[in-house]
């Protein structure tokens, strides 16, 4: 099954052995001989977006929806270095995508030549694994072992940068059967003892709380979860990473944790006797100062990645292993628990948290001046748009409203820049979800800040036929430090005013790129603007919501301080009753 | 003991272009200070062995070596611990030596079982193998007649008994 063909040529081949029907780029000098195959190929539709930040970005947003892996290309030096930002998201948040870039030839490397950049070097701490092919036998290779290190274990950027000489020399096409990676053997199985301890714990445990990350989704733990939680009927908590993962309407599901959680959700880890932390990694918007983080609490902690156990915390119970896996594997050994006659009671430690949940449910001030609440904006499209619907927000305070006030019901249907805060992330992530999932409404909800950052593959979705939405949370400022100077810096609002009600303005601007430009200023017409937006499906559609500037984000754990420390509100803290201490 | 210590890592790596400056990087960026690093090939073909010596608590250190595992040309490793291994490093010093000093520098260098493996008119260079400690004391020996020059080589170390790196169970994560 050898054939003699050009190393783009062998490029292209083993992009389609791998099953690739989307790739996202720019092309350039470097990387010019890949795109003269890829023209031909009936597998894969090269999507030409207008920086590469998108493309990078665009992947992402197509792997997190469709759970398949997301390709971006681009050329040498600046093209490659512009992924950067990308790849470094997509390591922090573990999305599998592999970045193809075009390098200067071989004999030039080195020589600082004409858009040459190390970019191998560049994103040795931004990627999983990266390689960089000189010889173009080694093409189908290094591509076969890309895709599969993208996807398997703990997911994350893969880089192959291959030099122009590479692409141009004539070689054979092979794909391999079989790959030889001896140091990367991700463990997959639970360890047997470990699980049978958990459940122990599990069932000892007076106020157990299941602390759900990311992982879970990224492992199609979903409906595990919800049996595990189910069997258990023990509150669950879902991190900015994991909205989805366990249904909002669920009554056991407390919301999201951490800086912005929810009431219920950072008390309960605080007042918990036991986490059962599965596919979670302790992050500092979680914990908050980590010296007083769930300070009564045995830890459970699940990963496929061993590094993250005890990184953070330490761990009474260590699990490494698939989350699917180990949440199935959790409520089988804790159903024989059960047969045993051992269950749990935690009836008082629920009616504790659900008070909670009751008493400090999410809300908002309406602004006193009329103007529009960004809050009841994201609300009312949630409720419009609906559970199906995908969600794909920037890095913010829109960010964290989107997180709080949309109801997510399923996994894969909340995309954002978790670990990195990349600004700019929502419109190409958006674009990316739309391309792998075009029968699914696709919504950004973006800031007028991130939006500035990389509306411009609004072109690429009008040329390429990929309507997606826009709710665009237009408070002229870049809000969330605008926020910390309200809180923090004396009002003193330092380089935080965008005057994004005058300019740009974004109807025309959505108009430009052939999209549909909306606005919306008050809360009355915010349905009726909502839904004319839904109605659209043959173009892009920008909605500009002018909203209230002095919104704040809360509940809030201040940076730094203890979880204890919450405030529901400015100047408020909620009174934990019926505290056992 | 509050003061950090001394761990001696034993890393088997694909002979990869760029694993070195993977495996540096990865030190660096997690806030660790390589003391010294070596190199070399091992019985099998395509396979390097690395000897790093890094000070730095338990905790934090476990954490590199848990990251350390992750990187896809990392094969093994294990930390040698000071009883049940041997560390040799390699020192060559250029002694000042005249006619006068001449004798007392060859007989000192005679004591610690070093070589002298070049002679000028005013200096010597002795070369010299053994542990931290030897190597030190001999260098506090040498010092008085004038150090020219120093060329130290990182540690390589080894576990004693019979059984091989490969044979070895990480230690336990």
């Amino acid at each position: 099954m050898s054939e003699e063909m050009t190393g783009s040529a062998s490029l292209v081949r083993s992009l389609e052995s791998a099953g690739v029907e989307v790739v996202f780029g720019i092309p350039g000098g470097a990387i010019l001989p890949a795109y003269d195959p890829l023209m031909d190929s009936e597998k894969i539709r090269h999507i030409l977006v207008r920086h590469e930040q998108g493309a990078g970005h665009a992947a992402e947003g197509y792997a997190t929806a469709t759970g398949r892996v997301g390709v971006c290309m681009a050329t040498s030096g600046p093209g490659a270095t512009n992924l950067v930002t990308a790849l470094a998201d997509a390591h922090m948040d573990s999305v599998p995508i592999v970045a193809i870039t075009g390098q200067v030839a071989s004999r030039a490397i080195g020589t600082d030549a004409f858009q040459e950049a190390d970019i191998r070097g560049i994103t040795f701490p931004v990627t999983k694994h990266n390689y960089l092919i000189t010889d173009p036998a080694d093409i189908p290779v290094a591509i076969a072992e890309a895709f599969h290190i993208a996807a398997t274990g703990r997911p994350g950027p893969v880089l192959v940068d291959i030099s122009k000489d590479a692409l141009q020399a004539q070689t054979t096409f092979h794909w391999p059967e079989k790959l030889d990676l001896p140091g990367y053997k991700p463990t997959t199985k639970p360890h047997n003892r470990q699980i049978k301890q958990a459940a122990k714990l599990i069932t000892e445990a007076e106020r157990p709380v299941l602390y759900i990350g990311g992982g879970v989704i990224k492992a199609g733990g979903a409906p595990e979860l919800a049996m595990l939680a189910e069997l258990a009927q023990i509150p669950v908590v879902t991190t900015l990473m994991a909205r989805g993962a366990f249904p909002d309407t669920n009554p056991l599901n407390l919301g999201m944790p951490g800086m912005h959680g929810t009431v219920a959700a950072v008390g309960s880890l605080q007042e918990a006797d036991l986490l059962i932390a599965v596919g979670t990694r302790f992050d500092d918007r979680v914990t908050g100062e980590l010296s007083s983080f769930a300070p009564k609490a045995r830890i459970i902690h699940a990963d496929i990645d061993p590094a993250e156990i005890g990184k953070n915390k330490p761990v009474e119970v260590p699990i490494v292993g698939d989350a699917r896996e180990i949440l199935a594997a959790l409520a089988v050994a804790l159903q024989s628990q059960h047969d045993r006659g051992n269950t749990g009671d935690y009836a008082a430690w629920r009616d504790r948290v659900f008070g909670w949940k009751k008493t400090y449910s999410l809300g908002y001030d309406e602004p006193s001046d009329g103007t529009l609440a960004p809050q009841y904006v994201i609300e009312r499209l949630g409720a419009i748009a609906g559970p199906e619907a995908i969600y794909a927000a920037g890095v913010g305070q829109h960010q964290m409203w989107a997180a709080q006030f949309v109801e997510y019901e399923n996994p894969r249907t909340w995309l954002n820049s978790g670990g990195l805060g990349t600004m700019g992330y929502a419109v190409p992530a958006a674009m990316g979800a739309k391309v792998g999932l075009p029968d699914a409404v696709v919504w950004a909800v973006d800031g007028d800040g991130c939006f500035q950052m990389t509306n411009q593959e609004l072109a690429t979705c009008t040329i390429n036929d990929i309507p997606i939405k826009v709710a665009l949370i237009n408070n002229a400022s870049l809000g969330m430090v605008r926020q910390w100077q309200t809180l923090f810096y004396s009002e003193r609002y330092s380089n935080t005013d965008l005057q994004s009600h005058e300019f740009p303005d974004f109807v025309k601007l959505a108009e430009a790129y052939g999209a549909v430009g909306l606005r919306c200023d008050n809360a009355a017409d915010v349905d009726a603007t909502i839904e004319k937006a839904m109605a659209i499906n043959d173009r892009p559609v920008v909605v500009d919501f002018r909203v209230h500037r002095d919104a704040m984000v809360w509940p809030m754990v201040a940076a730094g301080s203890s979880n204890d420390e919450i405030k529901y509100a400015r100047d408020i803290a909620p009174k934990w009753d019926g505290s056992d201490d | 003991m509050t003061e950090t210590t001394r761990h001696t890592l034993s890393v088997l790596v694909q002979d990869v272009p760029g694993v070195l400056a993977r495996i540096a990087g990865l030190f660096s960026r997690r806030g660790f200070n390589i003391e010294s690093l070596a190199v070399g090939t091992t019985e099998k073909a395509g396979v390097s062995r690395m000897t790093i010596v890094v000070k730095g608590d338990e905790q934090p250190l476990e954490q590199v070596t848990k990251q350390l595992n992750k990187l896809v040309n990392v094969l093994k490793i294990v930390e040698l611990d000071g009883q049940n291994s041997v560390s040799r490093e390699l020192v060559m010093v250029k002694v000042r030596s005249t006619r006068e000093t001449r004798s007392h520098v060859l007989e000192t260098a005679e004591l610690f079982r070093a070589k002298v493996v070049d002679v000028a008119p005013e200096s010597v260079v002795i070369e010299a193998t053994g542990n931290r400690g030897k190597l030190n004391a001999l260098l506090r020996v040498l010092e008085p007649f004038g150090v020219l020059e120093l060329i130290q080589s990182g540690a390589v170390a080894t576990s004693r008994g019979g059984k091989g790196i490969s044979e070895r169970a990480l230690r336990s994560a």
